[in-house]
C-alpha cells in the first residue's frame, strides 16, 4: 500500500513542551520547517491535561504560516492517549506523532480513532497525517509492516533513547550502534513512500556534535531530523542545504535530462558523466533542499 | 506642580524652566549643539585649600560628614561601580538622616536594584532633589508617584559628565566608594575584596566635586599599587568602614551568555544586520552590553571574527569578562573600560595594558574635543519600548512606573555608524513598537535598526544601510508592518493614563530637554 497523503518537505522539526505558552507563541520564528507541540515525554503528569488544553488552543488561536504543525500525543499504552486524540484532532494539526508504535495494530487503532473524529468534526477525510513512533527492538522487527499499515501514515521515526534502553546499550553521539535500526527505519519508509525522521541529540550545547550525527543521517538516507532546543534548528537545516557548486550542478543535470526527454534520448552524459533516471531524481532533490533553504533557483 | 511647557522638535511638551536646572532648551535634534558653531562655556569651580596633611583618614564618617562643610540644601553624589551590591548610598543616607540633614539634591551616577533606602530619605525630606541615569523598585515609584519636590532630571551617562564640567550639575560633597584605597585617598576598583573593576562615573566627580570623601573597607599601605584610579590630589578624606558592599552582588554574572532561545535568536539576527552592514572588518570599533540579547551578539562576532581572522580595533563601555576575553584572544587591540559589567574584569584591567579605564568624559562627553563614541562603528542596545519614529524609550515600565536607566544609550547611539536595538516583540502580551514611545531617551534620528523576533526594521533615513541588507536574506520589515504583525497577536494594550503633573525630565546629552515624565495616575 502506498501513501496518498504528501506532506511536505521537513528538514528540522522542533519540539515544543506543550505547557508552555510563550514557546508555543514563538515557535515558528527559529526557522524550523516543522513544530511537534509535545504531550509526552517532556510533560509531567500533573501537567498532562493543561499541556492538552493549550495545545488546543493554540493550534486554533495562533497563526503558524507556512510550518506544520504537528502534535505528539501520548502513547496507547497510557491512560491519555484518547483524551488526547480527541481534542487535538478537531484542532486540525497537520500530523499526530504516535510514540511507542509496536505493531501496525497501534497505528490503525489510532487512525480509526481520528478518522472517526474527523467524520464528527466535519474535518476533510484524511487530512491529518500520522508520523510513527519506533521506539523497541519489536517495532524495528515489524518495520515493513508499520510502514504499510495506514494510508495516513507520513513518515517514521526512532525514538532512539528508548530503542537504546530496549536493547540494553548506551546511546552514544555518535549514533553507530542504531545503524540497522536507522537503516531499517529508511528503507522501509522510501519503500512505502514515507519520510524518514532521525532521531533527537540529546545534548544541546554540543553543537558540533549534532552536526556530525545530522550528517550521517543525511548520508542514510533520512528526509529530515528532530530538534530538541532551537539553536539545533540552524544547524540541522545546514547539513540539509547544498552548497551553490552542487545546486548548480543539480540544475544543469535536470535541464540537460529534460532536453533530452524532449529529443527522445535516453541516457546522456553531462561534464563527462552519465546521468539517468535515478540520477535525475537526486538533481531533483538538490534542488528542493535549495528551495526549502531560501536559495535561490529559477524556474527549471 | 506644574510648569511652563514648550514643544520640543520631537513634539514633546517641556517644561522651560526646572527648579535645580534653571532655564532650559528644548530639544532640537540630535547633532543641532554639534556642528561645530556652539559655544560652551565650562563653569569654575572654587574649593578650598586644604592644610598639607599626611594623613587624609576621617575617625569615622560623621566627622567626614562635618569637616566637609556639607549643608542643607546642597548636593551629594555617588558612583554605580558596586552596582547592586553597592552599600555606600545607603550608609550615607542613613548617617545624614541621623546628623539631621535636609533637602538634599542627591546625584549619583545611577541608581539601582540595592537602592531602596533613596525612596526612603525621599519620603523622610532628607532628599529633595534627584539627579541620575536610572532608577528601579521604590526609587522609581517614589519618583512617578510625585514624592519629589521638584522633578528629576534623567541623563545619559556623556550628558552627566558634560553637566558636571558645565557646572549645571554643581557636586558639592562626593561619597566615591573605593575597593582600595591608601591614607592619603589614592584608589582604584581593581583591588580587594569588593573590586568592581573600572571607577569611570567616579573619576569626574573627584575631579568636579568640591569636596571628595573616599569611603573604603579596604585601607592599603601608601602608596596603593600597581594600580590607582583616582590620585591622591583630588581626594579630601578618607572614611573606613566594614563593607562597602556585598561582593555577590557586584559580580553581577553578566559574564554569562543567554541560553533564552529567544534572546539567541534576537542575537544571531542582530549578528546578520552587522555582518552585512559592512561595519564588521578590520580595525572595526564596538560597543555591546551585558545579559540578554546583547552579550550573545558579541558571541557570534567572536565565531565569525576568529574563523575570519578579523582583528578589531577597540571595545568601549561596560565592559564583561567575554570582552575581556575577545581582547586576551587577539580579536581587539583595546579595551576601553568606564565601567566593569563584572568583577571578572578587574584581573584584566590590572594585568593588560591594552584594557584601558576611562573617564566617563572621555567615554560619551558630547561637549568634549572628541570622546570614544563618536568613533563608534556598531553599538548594540536594549531598550524596554521603541516606537513607529524609531525613538527609544528605556526608562518607562508598561504599567508606566520608571524603572530603568539612560545610561550610555543616547551617547552611543548618536555616535555609532550603526545602532541596534535589539528587543523582545513583545514582554508579557504586551507589544515592544508602539505608536509612541511613553518617555524619549534616544531619539529615533540616531537609531538604525531594530531587531526583533519577529523581523526588524530599517530607519529609513538610512538608505545606504538598507541597500547592503537587501539580499541579505535577513527578515526586514517596514515599522509599521512589524508593528501590525506583533499586534496581531497582543492586540493593542489601552495606554496607560497620567497626570498633567511633570515629576521628572530627561535631559538630552547635549543639554536639553528630551522628554517629559508624568505623574502615574
Amino acid at each position: 500500500m502506498m501513501n496518498v497523503f504528501q506532506s511536505h518537505p521537513m528538514r528540522s522539526l522542533l519540539y515544543i513542551p506543550g505547557n508552555h505558552p510563550s514557546m508555543l507563541q514563538n515557535c515558528t520564528i527559529y526557522g524550523a520547517d516543522a513544530v511537534i507541540f509535545d504531550l509526552e515525554d517532556s510533560i509531567s503528569i500533573s501537567e498532562k491535561d493543561a499541556a492538552r488544553k493549550l495545545v488546543k488552543h493554540a493550534l486554533r488561536n495562533f497563526d503558524f504560516g507556512e510550518i506544520s504543525i504537528i502534535v505528539r500525543v501520548n502513547g496507547r499504552d497510557t491512560p491519555f492517549f484518547e483524551q488526547d486524540i480527541e481534542e487535538i484532532v478537531p484542532a486540525s494539526p497537520a500530523a499526530i506523532r504516535l510514540p511507542k508504535v509496536d505493531s501496525a495494530a497501534d497505528v490503525v487503532a489510532a487512525d480509526e480513532l481520528i478518522s472517526r473524529l474527523e467524520e464528527i468534526n466535519g474535518l476533510p477525510k484524511g487530512k491529518i497525517g500520522i508520523q510513527a513512533m519506533l521506539e523497541t527492538a519489536r517495532a524495528i522487527v515489524n518495520v515493513n509492516s508499520i510502514a504499510a499499515s495506514s494510508k495516513r501514515l507520513v513518515g517514521l521515526t526512532l525514538g532512539g533513547q528508548d530503542l537504546a534502553a530496549d536493547l540494553g546499550i548506551r546511546a552514544t553521539k555518535e549514533g553507530n550502534e542504531l545503524l540497522y535500526a536507522k537503516s531499517a527505519v529508511i528503507i522501509a519508509a522510501k519503500a512505502y513512500g514515507l519520510q524518514a525522521f532521525d532521531t533527537v541529540f540529546t545534548d544541546v550545547n554540543d553543537l558540533e556534535g549534532l552536526r556530525s550525527q545530522t550528517e550521517l543521517g543525511f548520508a542514510l538516507g533520512f528526509s529530515g531530523k528532530a530538534a530538541i532546543h532551537p539553536s539545533q534548528v540552524s544547524v540541522i537545516n545546514s547539513v540539509y542545504t547544498p552548497d551553490t557548486k552542487e545546486l548548480a550542478k543539480a540544475i544543469k543535470i535536470v535541464i540537460a535530462a529534460r532536453e533530452a526527454e524532449q529529443r527522445g534520448l535516453g541516457v546522456i552524459a553531462v561534464d563527462g558523466r552519465m546521468v539517468d533516471a535515478p540520477v535525475v531524481s537526486q538533481a531533483l532533490r538538490t534542488i528542493e533542499l535549495a528551495r526549502l533553504a531560501g536559495m535561490e533557483v529559477a524556474e527549471i | 506642580m506644574n510648569y511652563h511647557c514648550v514643544r520640543n522638535s520631537l513634539g514633546r511638551l517641556v517644561p522651560s524652566e526646572i527648579p535645580g536646572l534653571g532655564t532650559t532648551t528644548p530639544f532640537s535634534g540630535a547633532f543641532a549643539r554639534l556642528d561645530g558653531s556652539f559655544l560652551w562655556t565650562a563653569s569654575p569651580i572654587s574649593r578650598r585649600i586644604p592644610a598639607i596633611s599626611t594623613n587624609k583618614v576621617a575617625s569615622n564618617l560623621q566627622a567626614a560628614i562635618e569637616r566637609s562643610g556639607l549643608q542643607n540644601g546642597m548636593t551629594i553624589s555617588f558612583h554605580h561601580h558596586l552596582r547592586n551590591g553597592d552599600a555606600i548610598v545607603g550608609l550615607v543616607l542613613s548617617e545624614l538622616e541621623k546628623m539631621g540633614f535636609r533637602d538634599l539634591t542627591l546625584a549619583p551616577s545611577s541608581l539601582g536594584d540595592s537602592h531602596d533606602c533613596v525612596a526612603d530619605a525621599i519620603k523622610k525630606g532628607v532628599v529633595t532633589r534627584l539627579n541620575t541615569s536610572g532608577v528601579r523598585g521604590e526609587v522609581g515609584k517614589a519618583i512617578s508617584n510625585g514624592l519629589l519636590e521638584s522633578p528629576a532630571i534623567i541623563r545619559s551617562h556623556g550628558g552627566r559628565a558634560r553637566a558636571i564640567e558645565e557646572g549645571s550639575l554643581k557636586i558639592d560633597v562626593a561619597f566615591l566608594g573605593a575597593p582600595a584605597c591608601d591614607r592619603l585617598g589614592n584608589m582604584t576598583g581593581v583591588i580587594g575584596n569588593t573590586a568592581c573593576g573600572a571607577l569611570g562615573y567616579a573619576m569626574v566627580d573627584a575631579r568636579y566635586a568640591r569636596h571628595v570623601i573616599a569611603i573604603t573597607d579596604n585601607l592599603v599601605d601608601y602608596p596603593l599599587s600597581p594600580k590607582i584610579s583616582i590620585p591622591q590630589y583630588l581626594v579630601d578624606q578618607v572614611v573606613v568602614v566594614d563593607s562597602i558592599g556585598d561582593p555577590a552582588k557586584i559580580a553581577t554574572g553578566a559574564t554569562r551568555i543567554t541560553k533564552d532561545p529567544l534572546q539567541l535568536y534576537i542575537a544571531e539576527l542582530a549578528f546578520k544586520v552587522i555582518k552585512a552592514s559592512g561595519y564588521l572588518k578590520n580595525d572595526c570599533s564596538f560597543q555591546t552590553g551585558g545579559g540578554g540579547p546583547s552579550l550573545a551578539v558579541a558571541r557570534y562576532m567572536r565565531d565569525y571574527m576568529k574563523a575570519n581572522s578579523i582583528k578589531g580595533s577597540y571595545c568601549i563601555g561596560g565592559i564583561t569578562g567575554y570582552m575581556a576575553d575577545m581582547l586576551k584572544d587577539g580579536l581587539f587591540k583595546t579595551l576601553f573600560d568606564v565601567q566593569s559589567f563584572d568583577a571578572a574584569v578587574t584581573d584584566s584591567i590590572l594585568h593588560n595594558p591594552n584594557h584601558m579605564e576611562v573617564d566617563s568624559s572621555w567615554y560619551a562627553n558630547p561637549f568634549n574635543k572628541g570622546c570614544l563614541v563618536n568613533d563608534l562603528d556598531v553599538v548594540v542596545l536594549a531598550a524596554l519600548d521603541v516606537d513607529v519614529d524609531f525613538n527609544v524609550d528605556v526608562l518607562t515600565g508598561h504599567d508606566g512606573i520608571l524603572r530603568g536607566a539612560s545610561g550610555g544609550h543616547s551617547d552611543t547611539a548618536a555616535g555609532a555608524k550603526l545602532s541596534l536595538i535589539t528587543i523582545p516583540s513583545m514582554r508579557n502580551g504586551v507589544p515592544s513598537i508602539r505608536e509612541r514611545v511613553q518617555t524619549v531617551v534616544t531619539p529615533g534620528e540616531t537609531v538604525d535598526v531594530i531587531v526583533t523576533e519577529r523581523g526588524i526594521s530599517v530607519n529609513p533615513k538610512r538608505e545606504d544601510l538598507m541597500a547592503r541588507l537587501k539580499d541579505s536574506g535577513i527578515p526586514i520589515k517596514d515599522i509599521h508592518k512589524l508593528k501590525e504583525d506583533i499586534e496581531s497577536i497582543t492586540g493593542i494594550p489601552d495606554e496607560v493614563p497620567f497626570e498633567d503633573e511633570i515629576v521628572g525630565v530627561v535631559e538630552y546629552r547635549d543639554g536639553t530637554i528630551i522628554d517629559s515624565i508624568r505623574k502615574i495616575k
